[in-house]
C-alpha cells in the first residue's frame, strides 16, 4: 500500500434532484479509515437522501463515489454491501416474525446442501458478538426484543457482510440516554478495530461527544465542516438553520390555577390486550405543562388514547374540567375543549388525501360556523384556512394542496393550528415535534407555551429528553405502565431522568425491588 | 349516570379476559351443538337402533370385514356430544386460549361423527373407505391451499386460484382428449396454471394492480372462458369422435405392501398419483418454507419487503416467481378436477374449492401443515355428505351440500384464533 492511505470514502459534487426539489447539490466530503464522521441537518437538509444515495436506493444524477480510492458505482443495495458499506437505517430494517440469526443471514444465507445452516451461522454470529461487545440472542424473535437490542442486530447484520463503512442514520432517536452511552461504546470499539462511521444526528451534544469530524448539511448543501473541540452546540445550529436557534424556550414562572386533567389509577389494554397503563394518577392544572418523559412504549400511547376516549379504560378514571370521561365518546371530550396533538401524525393527526383547507377544519366541520344543518360552507372554511395558513406560517403553495404533499414540519403546523384555532381548556401533545425541522420546532415551542401562558392545562408525552426539559413545568417518568417520579422541572437532572426511563428508582430502594419481581 | 366505572377490579399485569371474548364465543357454539345434536338423536333415533362401522381387511370382500364395531346409536352419540359440551363449559370459562383451536376442531370433526352416526342408525358403514374419501376430496382443496400461501408468505393476495384451477382443469382436459394422453393433459394444466399466474404476477406485482381486482379478474375470465371452450368445443368435439376417446382418468397407484396394510393403506397407499403428489408437497413445501434459503427469503419478502430489499434480494422479481410457481399447484389441482377425481370437464367444476383453499390457508395460520389440518376438516364435510347421501335419514340433503361451506363461514369468523397474515400481504412494494 502506498504511504498515504487513501480515504476509507470519498464523495464528490453528488448531485440529486427530484420533481420540483434540489435534493442534493454538489455535496462533497471524506471519510478517513477509522473515523466517525458526524451528518448535521434539519429534516430535508438531504441527510436521507445522500445516505440512500450511497447504499445505491437511489441513483445520482451527478458526481462520483471512490472508496478506497477506487471509483464505484453503486446500483443497488447489493453493491454498497459488496463494497463493504452497511447501514443501519432510522427505521430498522428487521423482518419482526423471523429470529435473530434469520435476520442477520438474510440475503448471505450459509447453507449445507440445499437448507440452512443455522449452526453455523449462529458461531459466526457469537463470535461477532464477542468481538464487537454486541450481545445478542440469536434465536429469540426479533419482535420480542427491546429496540435497543434490536439496533444491535442491525449492526451486527452489516459487520456479517464484512461491512469497513457503517452508516448509522439516528441511531440514538429510539435510545434511552443509558442505552445511546452503550451505543457509543460500541462506536468507539468498532473504529479502534478499523472500521469507520457516518453518523447522522440532529442531536447537537450528541454530535460533540462522538464525532471526529462535522459535517453540516442545509438545502441540499455543505454549509460547512467543523471539529467538535473547535464548537459548540450554539454555533453548529446557527449552521444547520442559518440563523440562531432557542434551543430552551423562553418561559416565565407557571401560574397553576385549577385542576383541569385529573387521573386516577387508570388501567388501559394495549393492541395486544397487555396491561399498557397500570395504575397511572396524576394531574394537571391550568395554566402549567406536565411533561411525560420515558422510551417509546412504555404505556404513554394508551394513557394519552385513553385521556382523549380513543381507547376503552379498564379500570380507574379520567375528569376532564371537573366532568367525567372515562367512558365519553372522543367528540364529548374534544368539545369540553381538549385539545389534541397525535403521535402519529400522517395516520391520526390528518387526512393526507384531504386538502389543507379541509384538515383544518376536522375537528369543527360539522358545527357553525363551518356549517349550517347538513350544509358545509365553504367559503367559511376557505376563509379560515387562509386566515390560518398565515397566521402560522404554514409554507403551501395552496390552501387546496393535499396535506400529504407538504413536509413533516407544515404538516405538524397544520394540526397546531387546527387544534389551537378553538377555544381550549386542555391541550394533549403526544411527540409534538418528532422528525421535524427545526424551525418548525421553535415555533411548536413557543405555541404550546404561549397556550400554557393563556391559562390552558398542557400535558406533553416525548420521547425526547430535551423537549421534555424545555418545555415542562413538573415531570413525570414513566416505565412499564407506571408513573416512577414527578419532578418539578428545576430537579429534573438528565441524568436522574435517565436512571427512572430505564426503571432505577435508587432514592427509593423499596420501589425497585417491586419492579424488580413485576418486570 | 357517569359517575360509576364499570369493571371494577383487575388482576394487574395479567391477561384480562372479559366480556364477550372468543374462547366464551367458541364454548357457547360448542355447548349449543351438542345440544342441539343430542336432542336430534334421541328424538329421531330409537333407542335400540345400532350403528356398525366396519373396518376392511384390503382385498378381501366387502362382506367380510376384519372388524365389525357395533355402537349403539343414541348411547354413543349422548356419551361424546356430553363430553363436548362439558369440554365447552372448560373453554367457555376457563378460557384456555391454546386449546380453542383443537376444540373447534373436535367441535367440528365429531359434529361429522354423530351425523354419520345418525345416517347409519341401523345399518353399516365402512369406516376407512369414508377417511380415504376425506384423504382425496382433501387433495384440491390442500393444493390450493399450498398455492396461496406460497403466493401471500411472499406478499401477493391470490384469490384468483378458483379461476387458474378451472383453466388448468378446462385446457388439461382439451389436451388429454387431443392428445390421447391424458399426463400430456396434466403437463398442459400445469402449464395453463403458470401462465395464468403470470398473468396475476404481471398485474399485481409488476403493474401494481390491487391484488383482489386481479385475482377476480382471474375468476370471472375464468368463468366465461372455461364455459364458452366447453359449450364451443369440448362437447362437441366428445360428440363427433364418440366412443373413439382414447384417455381416461389417472389411474389409481396402490401402492404394493403398504396398500396392503389394515387401516392406514387404503387411507394412504391407495390413491391416483395426483393425491400422493399433494401428500408429498405438504411436506416438501413446509421443509422449504422454513429450511432453505428460497423459504427465509420468501418469508422476510411477506413481512418487510424493505428489510429484505436493504440486503439485496429483489423483492419484486421473487414474488413474481413464487406467483408463477404457485400456478404449477394451482395447474396441479385444476388436473385433478378433470383428469383424475373424473374423466370430463363441467362447467364451474370447481364449485368454489379454490375459495375454500384459502380458508384452509388461513385456518392453517399460512403454515403447510396447518393449511393440511384445514383442508382435512373441510373435505371431511364433503366426504360425509357424499358418503350419506345414499341413508334417507331425517337432515334433508341439502343441508348437508351446505355443511362445507357452512364450516368455511365459521373458520373465517376467525373462531380460530387471530389468524395474522403476514404484514405485507396485498402492498404492492416500490423502492424508496
Amino acid at each position: 500500500m502506498s504511504a498515504q492511505q487513501p480515504p476509507a470514502l470519498e464523495v464528490r459534487n453528488i448531485t440529486k434532484r427530484f420533481p420540483g426539489v434540489l435534493a442534493n447539490d454538489g455535496i462533497s466530503f471524506t471519510l478517513e479509515k477509522g473515523e466517525i464522521h458526524a451528518f448535521l441537518g434539519e429534516n430535508g437538509a438531504g441527510k436521507s437522501t445522500l445516505m440512500n444515495i450511497l447504499y445505491g436506493l437511489y441513483a445520482p444524477d451527478e458526481g462520483e463515489i471512490l472508496i478506497n480510492g477506487r471509483p464505484v458505482t453503486i446500483r443497488n443495495s447489493a453493491d454498497a454491501i459488496a463494497l463493504g458499506l452497511g447501514m443501519v437505517h432510522q427505521e430498522y430494517a428487521l423482518v419482526d416474525t423471523l429470529t435473530v440469526a434469520e435476520n442477520i443471514m438474510l440475503g448471505t444465507e450459509i447453507v449445507s446442501g440445499p437448507l440452512l445452516d443455522e449452526r453455523r451461522a449462529n458461531q459466526r454470529i457469537s463470535q461477532l458478538s464477542r468481538e464487537y461487545g454486541l450481545q445478542v440472542p440469536p434465536d429469540a424473535l426479533v419482535q420480542d426484543l427491546p429496540v435497543g437490542v434490536q439496533q444491535r442486530v442491525e449492526i451486527l447484520k452489516a459487520l456479517y457482510r464484512n461491512a469497513e463503512i457503517l452508516i448509522l442514520d439516528e441511531p440514538t432517536a429510539v435510545l434511552t440516554p443509558q442505552e445511546a452511552e452503550d451505543l457509543f461504546r460500541v462506536m468507539r470499539s468498532l473504529v479502534a478495530r478499523g472500521k469507520s462511521i457516518i453518523f447522522i444526528s440532529h442531536k447537537l451534544k450528541e454530535v460533540l461527544s462522538i464525532a471526529d469530524r462535522i459535517t453540516v448539511l442545509r438545502r441540499g448543501r455543505v454549509v460547512g465542516t467543523a471539529l467538535p473541540h473547535e464548537s459548540t452546540d450554539r454555533t453548529l445550529a446557527v449552521m444547520m438553520v442559518g440563523r440562531s436557534v432557542v434551543l430552551t424556550v423562553d418561559k416565565d414562572e407557571s401560574q397553576p390555577g385549577e385542576v383541569v386533567l385529573d387521573v386516577s389509577n387508570l388501567v388501559v389494554l394495549d393492541d395486544r390486550q397487555q396491561v399498557a397503563v397500570d395504575g397511572v394518577s396524576l394531574q394537571v392544572r391550568a395554566g402549567e405543562v406536565l411533561g411525560i418523559a420515558g422510551v417509546q412504549g412504555n404505556g404513554q400511547t394508551e394513557l394519552v388514547d385513553a385521556i382523549n376516549g380513543l381507547r376503552p379504560v379498564v379500570d380507574g378514571r379520567v375528569c376532564i374540567a371537573e366532568q367525567e370521561t372515562t367512558t365519553a365518546a372522543p367528540r364529548h371530550i374534544s368539545e369540553l375543549g381538549v385539545a389534541y396533538i397525535p403521535e402519529d401524525r400522517k395516520g391520526t393527526g390528518l387526512v393526507l388525501a384531504y386538502p389543507i383547507a379541509d384538515n383544518l377544519v376536522l375537528s369543527t366541520y360539522y358545527r357553525s360556523p363551518f356549517a349550517r344543518g347538513m350544509r358545509i360552507l365553504a367559503n367559511t372554511i376557505e376563509e379560515q384556512a387562509r386566515k390560518l395558513v398565515k397566521e402560522f406560517d404554514i409554507r403551501t403553495p395552496s390552501i387546496w394542496t393535499t396535506a400529504g404533499s407538504l413536509s413533516g414540519g407544515n404538516q405538524q403546523k397544520i394540526i397546531v393550528a387546527r387544534e389551537f384555532s378553538r377555544p381550549i381548556k386542555l391541550l394533549v401533545a403526544s411527540q409534538p415535534t418528532r422528525g421535524i425541522d427545526v424551525g418548525s420546532i421553535e415555533f411548536i415551542h413557543r405555541s404550546i407555551i404561549q397556550q400554557r401562558d393563556d391559562g390552558v392545562a398542557v400535558l406533553v408525552v416525548s420521547a425526547e429528553l430535551d423537549e421534555v426539559l424545555a418545555l415542562s413545568d413538573r415531570i413525570a417518568v414513566m416505565y412499564k405502565g407506571k408513573i416512577l417520579a414527578v419532578l418539578p422541572q428545576p430537579e429534573a437532572t438528565r441524568e436522574r431522568l435517565g436512571l427512572l426511563m430505564a426503571g432505577i428508582t435508587d432514592e427509593h430502594p423499596s420501589e425497585e425491588k417491586v419492579n424488580g419481581s413485576t418486570g | 349516570m357517569q359517575g360509576t366505572v364499570t369493571q371494577p377490579h383487575v388482576s394487574s399485569g395479567g391477561n384480562i379476559r372479559r366480556g364477550i371474548t372468543r374462547a366464551r364465543i367458541v364454548g357457547t357454539i360448542g355447548i349449543i351443538v351438542a345440544t342441539l345434536l343430542i336432542f336430534a338423536i334421541t328424538s329421531r333415533v330409537g333407542a335400540d337402533k345400532v350403528s356398525v362401522l366396519n373396518i376392511p381387511q384390503p382385498g378381501a370382500p366387502q362382506n367380510q370385514p376384519l372388524f365389525r364395531i357395533p355402537l349403539p346409536t343414541v348411547a354413543t352419540v349422548v356419551v361424546i356430544q356430553g363430553l363436548l359440551g362439558v369440554a365447552g363449559l372448560y373453554v367457555a370459562l376457563r378460557q384456555p386460549l391454546r386449546w380453542i383451536a383443537a376444540y373447534v376442531s373436535a367441535v367440528i370433526g365429531f359434529a361429522f361423527f354423530t351425523i354419520l352416526l345418525w345416517a347409519v342408525a341401523g345399518s353399516s358403514v365402512d369406516l376407512v373407505d369414508v377417511l380415504a374419501r376425506v384423504v382425496r376430496l382433501a387433495t384440491p382443496i390442500t393444493l390450493g391451499a399450498l398455492a396461496g400461501l406460497i403466493c401471500e408468505r411472499s406478499g401477493v393476495v391470490n384469490i384468483g386460484i378458483e379461476g387458474t384451477m378451472l383453466f388448468s382443469a378446462a385446457f388439461g382436459y382439451i389436451a388429454a382428449i387431443l392428445t390421447g394422453n391424458t399426463w400430456l393433459g396434466v403437463l398442459a394444466a400445469l402449464l395453463t396454471g403458470c401462465l395464468v399466474s403470470a398473468l396475476h404476477a404481471l398485474l399485481s406485482v409488476n403493474f401494481k394492480v390491487d391484488q383482489i381486482i386481479s385475482g377476480t379478474v382471474i375468476n370471472l375470465l375464468a368463468v366465461g372462458v372455461t364455459g364458452y371452450l366447453r359449450g364451443g368445443f369440448i362437447s362437441p368435439y366428445e360428440q363427433s369422435s364418440g366412443a373413439t376417446l382414447t384417455a381416461q382418468a389417472l389411474p389409481g397407484l396402490p401402492i404394493p405392501g403398504l396398500a396392503q396394510i389394515p387401516v392406514i393403506g387404503p387411507i394412504l397407499f391407495n390413491h391416483q398419483p395426483i393425491t400422493y403428489l399433494m401428500l408429498i408437497l405438504v411436506f416438501v413445501i413446509n421443509l422449504l418454507l422454513f429450511r432453505t434459503v428460497w423459504g427465509l427469503r420468501t418469508r422476510a419478502v411477506g413481512e418487510q419487503p424493505k428489510a429484505a430489499d436493504t440486503v439485496g434480494i429483489p423483492v419484486n422479481r421473487l414474488r413474481f416467481w413464487n406467483v408463477v410457481a404457485s400456478g404449477l399447484i394451482s395447474g396441479l389441482a385444476g388436473a385433478w378436477f378433470s383428469l383424475e377425481s373424473t374423466f370430463r370437464f363441467d362447467d364451474v367444476m370447481t364449485s368454489g374449492r379454490g375459495f375454500i383453499a384459502l380458508a384452509a390457508m388461513i385456518f392453517g395460520k399460512w403454515t403447510p401443515l396447518g393449511a393440511f389440518g384445514g383442508a382435512l376438516l373441510f373435505s371431511s364435510a364433503d366426504a360425509l355428505q357424499i358418503k350419506i347421501q345414499g341413508f334417507n335419514f331425517g337432515l334433508p340433503r341439502q343441508f348437508l351440500q351446505m355443511l362445507p361451506y357452512l364450516v368455511t363461514l365459521v373458520v373465517l369468523a376467525g373462531i380460530i384464533g387471530r389468524a395474522r397474515p403476514p404484514a405485507a400481504v396485498g402492498k404492492p412494494y416500490e423502492k424508496g
